[in-house]
């Protein structure tokens, strides 16, 4: 369960955790967006760099590496399909510069096959550091602002928020289920699927219940009750936020005009040299 | 027999849960963890069937390290039952719910079928047998989940808060119940805190702070102690409260059981007459 762990707000004071949601969530979403854009591994390297600055400003670098860690297990599966997928069934991804022979090839599937993992890798780098340092409570002021119906805002935030318990539930399930002989390693890949049955089905059970219990404190707590709503707090953009959206576009720029005009080369390629 | 030899354990998340316990449960012995909440109450039994490994010291059942063997393997000699029932309960009927885990343990069909049916018989449920466990009260889904844990009969019982959310009744029943068991030889660790509870059961007490062990001793002796209850944020049974605050009168104050109680008082009541 370490992966939620990565996701889950820390409250800390800094910059970073200071800045406006809604800027914080351009900036990696133009993070995803230049992801996306690029297959070569030396430009994924460079995305991976783009948010560590961010992770030590913000100083949740322990928890920020708990988030790799537990996507690690997901990355080597991404990696052995690609290199499998890349190996059997080869296509022109990449553009081979003779002469060539098994070993350029390999590397240069190997170096494909990483990219790809980079690319995941980066992707949950960039938002565990904006689930990290965002507050559930500033996220959904974030989106009421955005004109976003109350309600669903409500449970996006709920959602948000019940992600760590439902995390600590589903461990004590397995506890339970484990002290009564259950083996969650044990058997064939058909038979450790059905293994979850025992797990998933008391969490689920309790999560529905929960939120039947949850919808009922709440109407009896007047949600709902006022038509206009108003708050206490409401976001407003600081220079820092500025400072980052202009960062954000400029990066953006920047990665438009390699993508359209620059060929990045391959590390194979350069090793060649 | 479960030796704990300067236990020490850290959770994940950086909180030092035990720090140094040292404590014997002999075999057929009937302790009572008691403390307030967060004092490692859970943490401490959780080591006793292996959910969690020291981090420091050792913890052996019978010897055996259970660092050296599976929750599953270790389970087989001691039952754990957890405080919430719907942490475990999956099944369609009452009947599988009990049979889960002695098929996981691979116990012969025909066993199988005798030991549920005694089970079910012990705890009062053969009526539900083709029941949903979903369906049950809570109180009768805590008798299903004790039900599945004493199927197959283990010599070590755990029982994590067994007193929460029963009526009075019940409560008495599995009193008798837990007593019961220790007369049939059975080792019984009771996490609660439920000072009437133990008052009338009268087992050896350990009283647990801020993850160290606090006192030791039968529990007439520590829970008459205002001073160590205090500690350990619980208060005396009010029959003892009762004893304490008439300690001017020349009234012993060690006093737990209601019948000791009485039969002190009247027998003031005499002399006066």
């Amino acid at each position: 369960m370490s992966i939620f762990e990565g996701f889950k707000f820390r409250k800390v004071s800094s910059v970073i955790h200071n800045l406006d949601p809604r800027i914080k969530f351009f900036f990696v979403t133009v993070l995803f967006v230049m992801a996306i854009m690029f297959t070569k591994l030396l430009a994924l390297v460079v995305l991976f760099l783009v948010p560590l600055p961010f992770v030590f400003m913000a100083r949740v670098s322990r928890q920020w590496l708990r988030s790799l860690r537990g996507a690690a297990l997901f990355a080597i599966f991404i990696f052995a399909i690609n290199i499998l997928v890349g190996y059997f069934y080869p296509t022109s991804h990449e553009q081979i510069i003779p002469p060539v022979d098994t070993a350029t090839e390999f590397l240069i599937l190997l170096e494909y096959a990483s990219a790809m993992t980079l690319r995941f890798v980066v992707l949950i780098a960039s938002f565990s550091v904006f689930f990290l340092t965002t507050s559930p409570d500033l996220l959904g002021l974030a989106l009421q602002q955005s004109h976003i119906p109350y309600e669903f805002c409500f449970a996006f935030t709920t959602a948000v928020r019940f992600v760590p318990v439902l995390a600590d539930e589903a461990q004590t399930i397995m506890d339970a289920q484990k002290a009564r002989g259950l083996e969650l390693e044990r058997g064939n890949f058909l038979k450790r699927v059905r293994n979850y049955i025992p797990i998933l089905i008391p969490l689920i059970v309790n999560a529905i219940r929960r939120s039947l219990e949850l919808a009922e404190a709440m109407e009896s707590r007047a949600w709902g009750a006022s038509e206009k709503r108003t708050n206490l707090y409401t976001l407003k953009l600081e220079r820092a936020d500025y400072i980052l959206v202009l960062v954000s576009v400029l990066m953006l720029a920047l990665a438009v005009y390699i993508w359209l005009y620059v060929s990045i080369p391959s590390v194979t390629t350069l090793l060649s040299l | 027999m479960i030796e704990v030899k300067d236990l020490h354990f850290t959770y994940s998340t950086g909180i030092e849960a035990l720090k140094g316990i040292n404590l014997t449960v002999d075999d057929g012995e009937f302790l009572a963890v008691m403390g307030q909440n967060g004092a490692g109450k859970t943490t401490l039994v959780k080591h006793f069937n292996g959910l969690l490994k020291p981090t420091k010291g050792v913890v052996l059942v019978d010897g055996v390290s259970t660092r050296d063997v599976s929750v599953a393997k270790m389970s087989r000699n001691v039952g754990f039952v957890f405080q919430n029932p719907d942490h475990q309960l999956f099944s369609e009927t009452v009947e599988d719910e009990i049979a889960f885990a002695l098929k996981n343990f691979g116990f012969e069909e025909a066993v199988i079928k005798k030991q549920v049916d005694w089970a079910l018989n012990l705890l009062d449920i053969t009526e539900y047998r083709k029941t949903s466990p979903f369906m049950l009260s809570g109180g009768e889904r805590k008798r299903v989940a004790l039900a599945s844990i004493l199927a197959w009969d283990p010599r070590i019982i755990i029982l994590d808060e067994p007193t929460i959310g029963q009526d009075h009744q019940q409560k008495e029943k599995l009193q008798q119940f837990i007593l019961q068991l220790n007369a049939q030889k059975k080792t019984v660790v009771v996490v609660t805190h439920d000072v009437e509870f133990v008052a009338e059961c009268n087992p050896r007490v350990i009283l647990m702070s801020q993850g160290k062990i606090l006192a030791e001793g039968m529990a007439e002796k520590l829970l008459t102690n205002p001073k160590l209850v205090a500690q350990a944020s619980i208060v005396p049974p009010q029959i003892t409260q009762i004893f304490l605050e008439l300690a001017d009168l020349g009234l012993p104050t060690d006093i737990i059981d209601v019948h000791e109680a009485a039969k002190i008082l009247l027998g003031r009541l005499r002399e006066r007459q």
